[in-house]
């Protein structure tokens, strides 16, 4: 193994010198809904846990989820969740190698944060008001 | 200094090829119809008592929907935390050891999962 010597060499600029792109902003954002995800399974998980713990378990998972905290966690959950699912279909669109042209770009940025943003209020309204 | 072509052809230096990409995008199409069911699965669990739970994860569809629904999670989000780290931690040892507790922490609440799944419909 070759040792590399340190030297201090001036680094070309980065994300900073750019003002933000909503298609730049989406893949960031995209990045942090999977971070987020991939926490939120555990809270998944813990679900199906204390189910399988039995009833005691289970209300303490609901009086946690019932809590302020528990329903904007939840909340935050599903709209990081659909966010993902949104933005995860515009990669696979362009995996096809098409939906590149800047306009079709732009319009499938808004598309997934307007839509997962709609979707999660859809889905919490319709669930509050039916169950 | 060239890398012999024998070493350059098919699987690259980490040997994996483009196995890490086809896993990746496989179980990402594979989320897409179980998140859809998944959220409707949350829907119907909304505002359930405790028997009501049960029954509704006693449902073999809404079951076997779970059951699918944490294997492909788990298996997607550990190689995407895998990128992440790959990207962002650069000291060798911190690395490696992010690495390692990123494939215990997907295996456990995988495995912790689909066993309250299966406790939940044969245990009784």
């Amino acid at each position: 193994m070759l040792k590399m010597k340190k030297i201090k060499r001036p680094l070309s600029p980065h994300l900073q010198v750019y003002s933000p792109l909503i298609n730049m902003v989406m893949s960031i954002v995209h990045r942090i809904t999977g971070s987020l995800l991939y926490f939120g399974t555990a809270i998944l998980m813990s679900w199906l846990l204390c189910i399988a713990s039995g009833e005691a378990a289970y209300s303490t998972f609901q009086a946690i989820s019932n809590s302020f905290i528990g329903k904007v966690v939840l909340i935050g959950y599903t709209w990081a969740l659909i966010h993902h699912m949104l933005g995860g279909i515009r990669h696979l669109i362009w995996d096809t190698g098409s939906g590149f042209e800047i306009d079709n770009i732009n319009r499938l940025a808004w598309g997934t944060l307007i839509g997962s943003v709609l979707l999660t209020i859809i889905f919490w309204i319709l669930n509050y008001t039916l169950s | 200094m060239r890398t012999a072509l024998n070493k350059v052809r098919g699987l690259g230096s980490a040997k994996n090829g483009t196995g890490h990409f086809w896993k990746q995008r496989i179980t990402a199409i594979a989320n897409i119809p179980l998140t859809i069911g998944f959220l409707l699965i949350i829907f119907c669990a909304t505002g359930l008592n405790y028997n009501e739970n049960v029954e509704l994860l006693n449902n073999p569809i809404v079951s076997i929907g779970m059951i699918l629904t944490m294997l492909s999670f788990t298996y997607h989000m550990r190689l995407g935390m895998q990128t992440i780290i790959e990207d962002y931690i650069h000291k060798e040892l911190l690395k490696i050891s992010m690495l390692i507790l990123n494939y215990l922490f997907s295996s456990f609440v995988m495995v912790a999962s689909i066993y309250s799944i299966l406790k939940i419909n044969f245990g009784g």
